[in-house]
């Protein structure tokens, strides 16, 4: 103590708190780390609550109304009692089916462009600004723009307008994964190729695409898990359908608009119904996330998605 | 030059036996090398490069085309509503489909609304949630905490539309909304009738909505400060807590806020939930149990039923101010995500 009173001069003295404030402020100190720490760990059991009691309570709803007649039988008329979501089903497999044809192999292309052509240059910078900027667009906005471009111009709802709204969600998000899943990919890989004398176009496709297909297969699923339970964009471009149909150029059911028509209706036994089909579509989407991630961690490079 | 061909080779080894002597003299003389003349006999790799790399430039070409065919497709449908009311269109309060009177100010109004108060409940937990995955979780329990987050995100809207109206709803009306009238009355903020739909309602299942995503997108964030920050911090002498706040959220701060405007963005076009439990009702409302609209919903509810040119293209009006002020707010977050993160995308999207 006299040591420091020494040294420390007059200016110094002010500007540190003296030594006998230390213990309190200490408890302070450790009281607020506490604090905290018991916050966040609060926060995330109010996050993950909701998560349980919604997993939960679908669980619950849904598989009491499950039945056989659920996957084999069309919708019932108002007051019959039975009926099933098999054509909602079979609808949103063709609309997803069909988006993924257009939307995949055009999302794959930008994320090959930007990672293996346009590295660098301020016009894949652009891209990829504006393909995360597409991403953030609200669906509903893509449902009618597709009205105003297709359905419009067809004179009446269709799956294939469906198919579009939804490959246009599809596009950033495949290309944003597929770049960064091909950025992973060492570049002595690209280099012994290109030095064996493999064309380009031949060493993006065989050897970068092919070395980081697992992310890129990832990337994929994970954008077409976030589509398959989109209702905003096909409200007006698919428009549902009570009855079966497997023409492209017809309105078609669809799983998550089914679900939502019979969310909203008065009746019982439709919203029995809703809860089903809810169940339904929320296995399907965690299947296959779940899928992704295990078939992920298996890969060949390890897709962080 | 090796003369057994390894397993993955493209090119038959053999053919590739090139002497010393040739290489140096093809660069002497005019006459192209003998490797040249491998590859020109194995076809012109130039065009089919320079054809392919169009191609993966047209489609990259083709985000820019989706943006600038949507805004252009919008703006076409909505020219009649935009000559008619002009700018008093986003001021004007009234919608009355049968009289031609068009105003978006009480969806404007409800949609600002609800995301704020979305926001206002999301962030902290949001934050927390991050905090909790990123520095004080045990090793063991980040892996199934970050898919738990994850799976959250993965539910469709529709469902956790389902789930309020069914679930939520009711505790709002019996449980929730008498509660905070006996203690928050005084605010004035929770009066008149409480139905259980309302803007209170739909920004709570919009918090849960939007959680994940600034949860995950603000654990990244912070994933990205290095280790030695936080380990300068901690020899000084700190707690955990003053580690967190001086070594990891003052780094990241940038990078958080752009975070929660991803989640902004989210919320203000989120349109499935918010229609089934908001209430639709096309007036400003004054109380956070009464009744509201949102851009989004307004337009997944009455779009199908626009009868006239003009109701249409009012829709389509509002649907180009929602996709203006979500591209906006979307810009503006990923700059500031991308400042922190170095272009690294966002994992949720």
């Amino acid at each position: 103590m006299t040591s420091a009173s020494v040294t420390n001069t007059t200016p110094a003295t002010p500007q540190r708190p003296p030594l006998r404030h230390s213990r309190s402020n200490g408890m302070r100190r450790s009281f607020m780390d506490a604090f905290v720490v018991g916050l966040a760990t609060l926060a995330t059991l109010l996050v993950i609550a909701p998560l349980v009691a919604i997993l939960g309570y679908l669980l619950y709803k849904g598989a009491s109304s499950l039945n056989l007649a659920f996957f084999t039988h069309i919708p019932a008329p108002v007051g019959e009692p039975g009926g099933g979501m098999a054509n909602s089903i079979v609808g949103s497999g063709i609309v997803l089916l069909l988006a993924s044809f257009m939307g995949v192999p055009v999302g794959i292309a930008a994320g090959v462009y930007l990672a293996e052509f346009g590295r660098g240059k301020a016009l894949a910078a652009a891209v990829r600004f504006t393909a995360d900027v597409l991403n953030g667009v609200p669906s509903i906005v893509m449902g009618i723009s597709v009205y105003a471009l297709v359905v419009l111009k067809q004179k009446h709802f269709s799956a294939l307008a469906g198919g579009i709204a939804l490959a246009i969600m599809m596009v950033p998000t495949i290309t944003r994964t597929t770049e960064e899943m091909l950025l992973i990919v060492p570049n002595a890989v690209r280099e012994a190729a290109l030095g064996l004398g493999v064309p380009k176009w031949r060493t993006a496709l065989s050897i970068s695409l092919r070395t980081a297909s697992p992310g890129i297969i990832t990337g994929c699923m994970l954008a077409f898990a976030r589509v398959a339970g989109e209702t905003a964009p096909l409200l007006f471009t698919a428009f549902g359908n009570q009855f079966w149909n497997f023409h492209l150029n017809e309105p078609i059911a669809a799983l998550p608009l089914q679900i939502f028509i019979y969310a909203i209706s008065p009746y019982d036994e439709w919203h029995r119904l809703a809860w089903a089909g809810a169940l339904v579509l929320i296995l399907l989407i965690m299947v296959s996330v779940t899928l992704v991630r295990i078939f992920a961690g298996r890969g060949i490079l390890k897709g962080n998605s | 030059m090796t003369s057994e061909p390894t397993p993955q080779t493209l090119i038959p080894a053999p053919q590739l036996q090139i002497s010393p002597e040739k290489l140096t003299s093809a660069r002497s003389e005019s006459e192209p090398s003998a490797v040249r003349l491998f590859l020109n006999s194995r076809g012109s790799s130039g065009l089919a490069d320079q054809g392919f790399a169009a191609l993966m430039l047209l489609c990259a070409c083709s985000i820019f085309a989706i943006v600038g065919f949507i805004f252009v497709i919008l703006v076409l449908r909505s020219r009649l509503s935009l000559a008619q009311f002009g700018s008093h269109f986003f001021t004007h309060t009234g919608w009355d489909p049968v009289s031609g009177d068009f105003g978006a100010f009480p969806f404007i109004y409800g949609t600002l609304v609800s995301s704020l108060l979305a926001l206002l409940i999301a962030v902290p937990l949001a934050l927390g949630v991050a905090i909790f995955i990123t520095e004080l979780c045990p090793r063991r329990l980040k892996a199934p905490i970050s898919f738990l987050t994850e799976l959250l995100a993965a539910i469709p809207s529709v469902v956790y539309g389902l789930w309020a109206v069914f679930v939520l709803v009711p505790i709002m009306r019996d449980q929730l909304g008498p509660f905070l009238v006996k203690y928050l009355g005084w605010t004035h903020l929770f009066e008149g009738a409480n139905f259980g739909v309302g803007l209170l309602t739909a920004s709570i299942i919009l918090a849960i909505m939007i959680l994940p995503i600034i949860s995950s997108l603000t654990r990244d964030i912070m994933q990205a400060v290095p280790n030695s920050q936080r380990e300068a911090v901690l020899a000084l002498g700190a707690t955990r807590w003053e580690m967190i706040r001086i070594g990891v959220l003052r780094n990241s701060r940038i990078g958080i806020v752009g975070a929660v405007m991803l989640g902004l963005g989210r919320a203000l076009g989120e349109t499935m939930a918010v229609t089934m439990v908001i209430g639709n009702h096309p007036e400003v409302p004054h109380s956070l149990f009464a009744p509201g609209y949102t851009l989004a919903s307004v337009i997944a509810n009455e779009f199908s039923e626009a009868t006239g040119d003009l109701y249409l293209s009012a829709l389509i009006e509002i649907g180009l101010a929602l996709f203006l002020v979500t591209i906006v707010v979307n810009a503006i977050a990923r700059l500031m995500v991308w400042a922190v993160t170095r272009g690294a995308p966002a994992r949720i999207s």
